[in-house]
């Protein structure tokens, strides 16, 4: 097994230009969270990616910031990014209108290790806004469902009312063929689901370890907590995939900034194997 | 009880304690079934059954003022649904409401306490299987204070 | 084609001076300002700094007179070749926004060919080194190239090691062996002259175009004495062979917490690095409503160079030394298969507390402070 996903090769003639493009549709997911619809507003196609990858969206005399891709990577007419606002430069992506024009740098980083899932039972664990750069890869189990053994989802959020793609995961967990389980941190009176972290889901999983990859996102402390659950039952830590997040100002390996110990996270991740990964995650300040 | 018997004999909590443990057990044994939204038990009730679900969920509770009740952790098939019965002064901290249709099996917490004071090494014994729920709890209640997911804004 | 060397005096080097301005080049140089040795414009040798040295030592930069007329008598200074092949200040591009949508433009590329005068081997090694990071990763940054084609290099071997140097502990010289169009190596006194080696095809062409005597044995044998004397007088020393493994499984030493004590994370190290280049990107509006887009140097010493929502991730000052020192020493070789320090020791010079890499390595692997002559310690040599 590679220890990264290689990144997608060739560049344009200059990564730091942005390309025009244009909000074709827009979502609210939840309150601070949207989900946008993209369409070119040069002649150029959309580009293509991989599920795990991002792109650089720059709201005109604001900034730039990275976003998940999170649609599905095998339709090549659409382009589907989802934005939590958490800062000036994405409150002003989560507040444009269908219509309204933006730039574009990218799709950028590796990728989910789809090829590597063939045969594989395969367990996808999301925390909060880590579902959305996993939902390419769900599209890609999903549409290409006879290659895997076994598919889990397993979500944590922080309550009810922060379920990401609410509708979606319970039209999803109506299949036969997905094991899905939604957990929140804490609830009010009336949800009838689980309550309590993620991990707790795991040990109930009834998987084949021996054959089994994990794709795993979330914030860092979930991602290391939840790596640790899966090592508890027999998941090695070179069958996990942990998504890391940084600064990134160019998006292309150039600025230093997503730097995390010898790893660019733009170029070298975000998505990387966490045996490469895991002594760092533990250390302060990396 | 032959059902009882066969149910606890594999549970993994108590596998390998020896058919006299079972037979003891099994003989203060009761199935208990409860339906959506009724309680287990109450904050404040003598801590004296030990719940293990067998089918269905209940969900740990407190009632915050002008929150209403407040769930912060469901339990699930094959899991113990509250541990305080284990030490004094064994009375329930906090709510368990069955969220949907659920039936536990019931096993007498005064009686298994009296009969671990009685014979110390079963009591070791017992201690030893709880003891990792407990801790696995604590870790999984600790990582929930984190509040990694952050507030939207 | 081997290129015997060449001896000039002077005169052969105002005429390349002049030969390079006449082919269009923009001749960069030494050249003495703000009691400094920097790089600029030079237009003649009287911009070159003659019978300038420099006194060099943690936290201490002093221009000195020499004794001789010396065009090249000091080592390096505050600047490095990097601010010409990566500029502090680039415009990326500018958008302006109007009915019909949203218009980027960028500037055209500089009409500008560079050469640059008296390049030091370390200052070689370090444009190569920036070479690997800019042009031979997956993507190319077109600024850099632009302005890295065609330079023409005139090296100058050392003639005295800098008082903060450690070059022959990083194998960057003080000879430099390739890379360049023409190296020069001072031999001062009466008759004031140079040692000329040709590196390429085009410094041969320069070379024959300069008054010029072959060299002699004795010339050959007095240029190789002024490198060795060099080599040999070189203060500090860094075991370099095993900083790799050494620091990635140090990174928890207290040594770390002891420089954090004394570190003021100012940034200077990284400013005069001939090798750093990280850089961050801003964007600015103007009254008519266009925007753009301007890359700067920066610094992994900022508190804000790590942030991400929440926080940064490196916010103590421990954590950005030991940033900056890991990934100039260990992390660099994993991303670009060679060490990032050059042994030019401008670190050292320009920090306003004098914290010395070389000495932060030894104490991390754990030997006893060296003496200023050499002496002492476990790990002397290179």
């Amino acid at each position: 097994m590679a220890a990264f996903a290689e990144p997608l090769a060739a560049s344009p003639p200059d990564s730091m230009v942005p390309r025009i493009v244009r909000v074709r549709k827009r979502t609210r997911d939840l309150p601070g969270t949207v989900t946008l619809e993209l369409e070119p507003a040069d002649a150029a196609p959309l580009p293509r990616y991989r599920p795990g990858q991002f792109t650089m969206m720059y709201v005109f005399g604001v900034g730039e910031i990275p976003v998940s891709i999170s649609g599905d990577a095998s339709d090549a007419s659409r382009l589907v990014q989802t934005i939590r606002s958490v800062g000036a430069v994405s409150d002003a992506v989560t507040l444009l209108q269908a219509g309204d024009l933006l730039g574009l740098r990218g799709p950028f980083g590796t990728a989910w290790p789809t090829e590597e899932l063939v045969g594989q039972d395969v367990v996808v664990v999301a925390g909060g806004l880590g579902l959305a750069p996993l939902r390419p890869s769900i599209y890609h189990l999903l549409a290409n469902r006879g290659q895997f053994g076994k598919v889990v989802l397993l979500y944590g959020t922080r309550s009810p009312e922060e379920i990401l793609y609410r509708r979606q995961l319970e039209r999803w967990r109506k299949r036969l063929d997905l094991q899905l389980d939604v957990t929140v941190d804490h609830a009010g009176g009336d949800w009838r689901g689980h309550v309590g972290v993620v991990t707790r889901l795991i040990p109930r999983l009834a998987i084949d370890t021996l054959h089994a990859t994990a794709l795993v996102c979330g914030p860092e402390v979930m991602m290391r907590f939840v790596a640790a659950g899966l090592q508890d039952i027999g998941i090695p830590e070179s069958a996990i995939w942990v998504s890391l997040e940084r600064n990134m100002k160019c998006a292309v390996g150039l600025c230093g900034h997503c730097q995390f110990a010898g790893m660019f996270a733009c170029k070298d991740g975000a998505v990387v194997r966490y045996d490469r990964v895991r002594r760092l995650m533990g250390l302060k300040e990396i | 009880m032959e059902g009882l018997e066969r149910i606890l004999a594999e549970h993994r909590l108590f596998a390998g304690l020896g058919q006299e443990f079972i037979d003891l057990a099994a003989g203060c044994a009761k199935n208990t079934r409860f339906n959506p939204d009724e309680y287990l038990f109450h904050a404040e009730d003598p801590a004296d059954w030990i719940y293990l679900v067998r089918h269905g969920r209940v969900a740990l509770e407190v009632a915050a003022p002008g929150r209403g009740a407040v769930q912060f952790e469901t339990v699930g098939e094959g899991e113990i649904a509250g541990l305080t019965w284990l030490l004094p002064p064994y009375r329930w901290g906090y709510d368990a409401r069955a969220l949907e249709l659920t039936r536990a099996l019931a096993l007498d917490a005064r009686c298994l306490r009296d009969k671990c004071e009685a014979d110390h090494d079963l009591g070791y014994a017992l201690l030893k299987r709880f003891l990792p729920v407990l801790v696995q709890r604590l870790q999984a209640t600790r990582f929930q204070m984190l509040d990694v997911y952050g507030r939207v804004r | 084609m081997q290129h015997e060397p060449s001896v000039i005096a002077e005169d052969g080097l105002a005429a390349l001076i002049t030969g390079l301005r006449a082919d269009g080049f923009r001749l960069l140089g030494p050249t003495r300002r703000d009691d400094a040795i920097v790089y600029d414009d030079i237009e003649s040798l009287a911009d070159l700094p003659a019978g300038w040295t420099d006194e060099q030592d943690g936290g201490h930069y002093r221009l000195k007179r020499r004794d001789d007329g010396a065009l090249f008598g000091y080592a390096v200074g505050p600047h490095a070749w990097k601010r010409f092949l990566h500029p502090p200040l680039l415009r990326l591009w500018r958008a302006e926004r109007d009915d019909s949508g949203i218009h980027i433009t960028t500037d055209p590329d500089k009409q500008e060919r560079l050469a640059f005068l008296a390049v030091r081997s370390c200052e070689l090694h370090a444009i190569a080194i920036q070479d690997r990071v800019f042009l031979q990763g997956p993507y190319v940054d077109r600024h850099y190239q632009a302005r890295r084609e065609g330079v023409f290099i005139v090296v100058v071997n050392c003639g005295q090691a800098g008082g903060t140097c450690f070059c022959t502990s990083m194998n960057t010289g003080p000879k430099a062996t390739a890379g360049y169009d023409l190296a020069l190596t001072e031999m001062p006194g009466e008759p004031h002259e140079f040692l000329l080696e040709v590196g390429s095809e085009r410094g041969a062409a320069m070379l024959a175009r300069l008054p010029q005597r072959m060299a002699a044995q004795a010339d050959l044998d007095r240029a190789a004495g002024i490198v060795a004397h060099t080599a040999a007088s070189m203060d500090r020393q860094m075991r370099s062979d095993d900083l790799h493994d050494l620091l990635r499984d140090n990174l928890e030493h207290k040594r770390w917490d002891d420089v954090a004590a004394r570190c003021l994370t100012c940034g200077n190290c990284t400013a005069v690095c001939p090798t750093c280049f990280c850089t961050s990107v801003s964007d600015a509006n103007d009254l008519s409503g266009a925007a753009e887009r301007t890359r700067r140097w920066d610094s992994c010493f900022t508190t804000g160079f790590s942030y991400i929502h929440g926080g940064s991730v490196r916010a103590s000052p421990k954590s950005r030394y030991r940033q900056w020192m890991t990934h100039k020493l260990a992390t660099w070789i994993d991303q670009f298969g060679t060490s990032g320090c050059v042994g030019c020791g401008r670190c050292i010079t320009w920090c306003p507390v004098g914290i010395d890499i070389t000495e932060e390595v030894r104490a991390i692997r754990g030997g006893s402070p060296i003496g200023r002559n050499g002496g002492g310690g476990q790990d002397g040599g290179a």
